[in-house]
């Protein structure tokens, strides 16, 4: 320990976030892009009709789920986008970090505005 | 990482007293230079279209929400050949960002069971054949709603 750090630091929550959001993320993300992106879409089996998917959706454990799924990928797009503009892209601002931290924050609240008017 | 430093990096001949800290250019586009490197990129860029997932998610969420209507405009703008495309794109990179999770896990975690360290392989099975199980769950619930 450092002298110096007397603020504690965010980063392994941080890290947290992102592995916990890679792991949900990798586990949800192909499949609901691949029914609601392609096979709903391009009609090769009938989306789910409305009153079933509302019910499913409006269900207080679904909202849970779901604010979850959201939050934690929302922090692992953050993390992670914040070393690819870093490290990949040689963009070494402060600002950008803020912004992607930023951005998680407002769409989980958003996410959590969204569930709450199901 | 032998010979080629001091040649790709000019800024390196050390000039004493004036440079405090050494801090070596390094190009956008270092990452071009290796097919490993650019996989890398390519890899961490995923993360774009898992945000574009959770906006996506949203839309329909908030669709679902406003009614039966919205449902059906948010079904009608996902058909949109642009937004297919989109999608298309999205999923590529969500697997690649699937495939390479789960391929890391057994490398970030050490398991032992009874003093035996479990097979790194048997480690990534588990995972993927869990991804398989999640998948198909989703689907018989989002399908099976029929």
């Amino acid at each position: 320990m450092s002298g110096r750090g007397r603020k504690r630091s965010a980063e392994p929550l941080l890290w947290l976030l992102f592995s916990g959001g890679g792991v949900v993320a990798a586990l949800v993300a192909p499949i609901f892009l691949l029914l609601f992106g392609l096979v709903f879409p391009l009609g090769w089996i009938d989306p789910p009709r409305y009153d079933d998917l509302h019910g499913l959706m409006s269900n207080w454990l679904t909202r849970i789920v779901l604010l979850g799924i959201c939050m934690l990928s929302l922090f692992h797009f953050a993390h992670r986008f914040r070393y690819t503009l870093w490290d990949g892209l040689q963009l070494k601002h402060g600002i950008l970090t803020v912004a992607c931290y930023g951005a998680a924050v407002v769409g989980t609240v958003l996410a959590a505005l969204l569930l709450l008017q199901l | 990482m032998t010979a080629e430093p001091a040649a790709a990096h000019p800024a390196a001949e050390p000039v004493a007293g004036r440079q405090p800290l050494y801090q070596p250019k390094v190009s956008r586009l270092w990452w071009l230079r290796r097919r490993s490197y650019t996989l890398f990129v390519l890899r961490e860029l995923s993360s774009l279209f898992v945000g574009w997932f959770v906006v996506f998610l949203l839309l329909l969420i908030r669709a679902v929400g406003q009614g039966e209507a919205d449902y059906q405009r948010f079904l009608d703008w996902a058909a949109n050949p642009l937004v297919v495309l989109l999608n298309l794109i999205a999923l590529g990179f969500v697997t690649l960002h699937a495939v390479t999770w789960f391929n890391l896990a057994p490398k970030a975690m050490v398991v032992k069971v009874r003093g035996q360290r479990v097979p790194p392989q048997m480690i990534a099975m588990s995972q993927f054949g869990g991804w398989v199980f999640v998948s198909l769950v989703l689907a018989v619930v989002l399908v099976g709603l029929l």
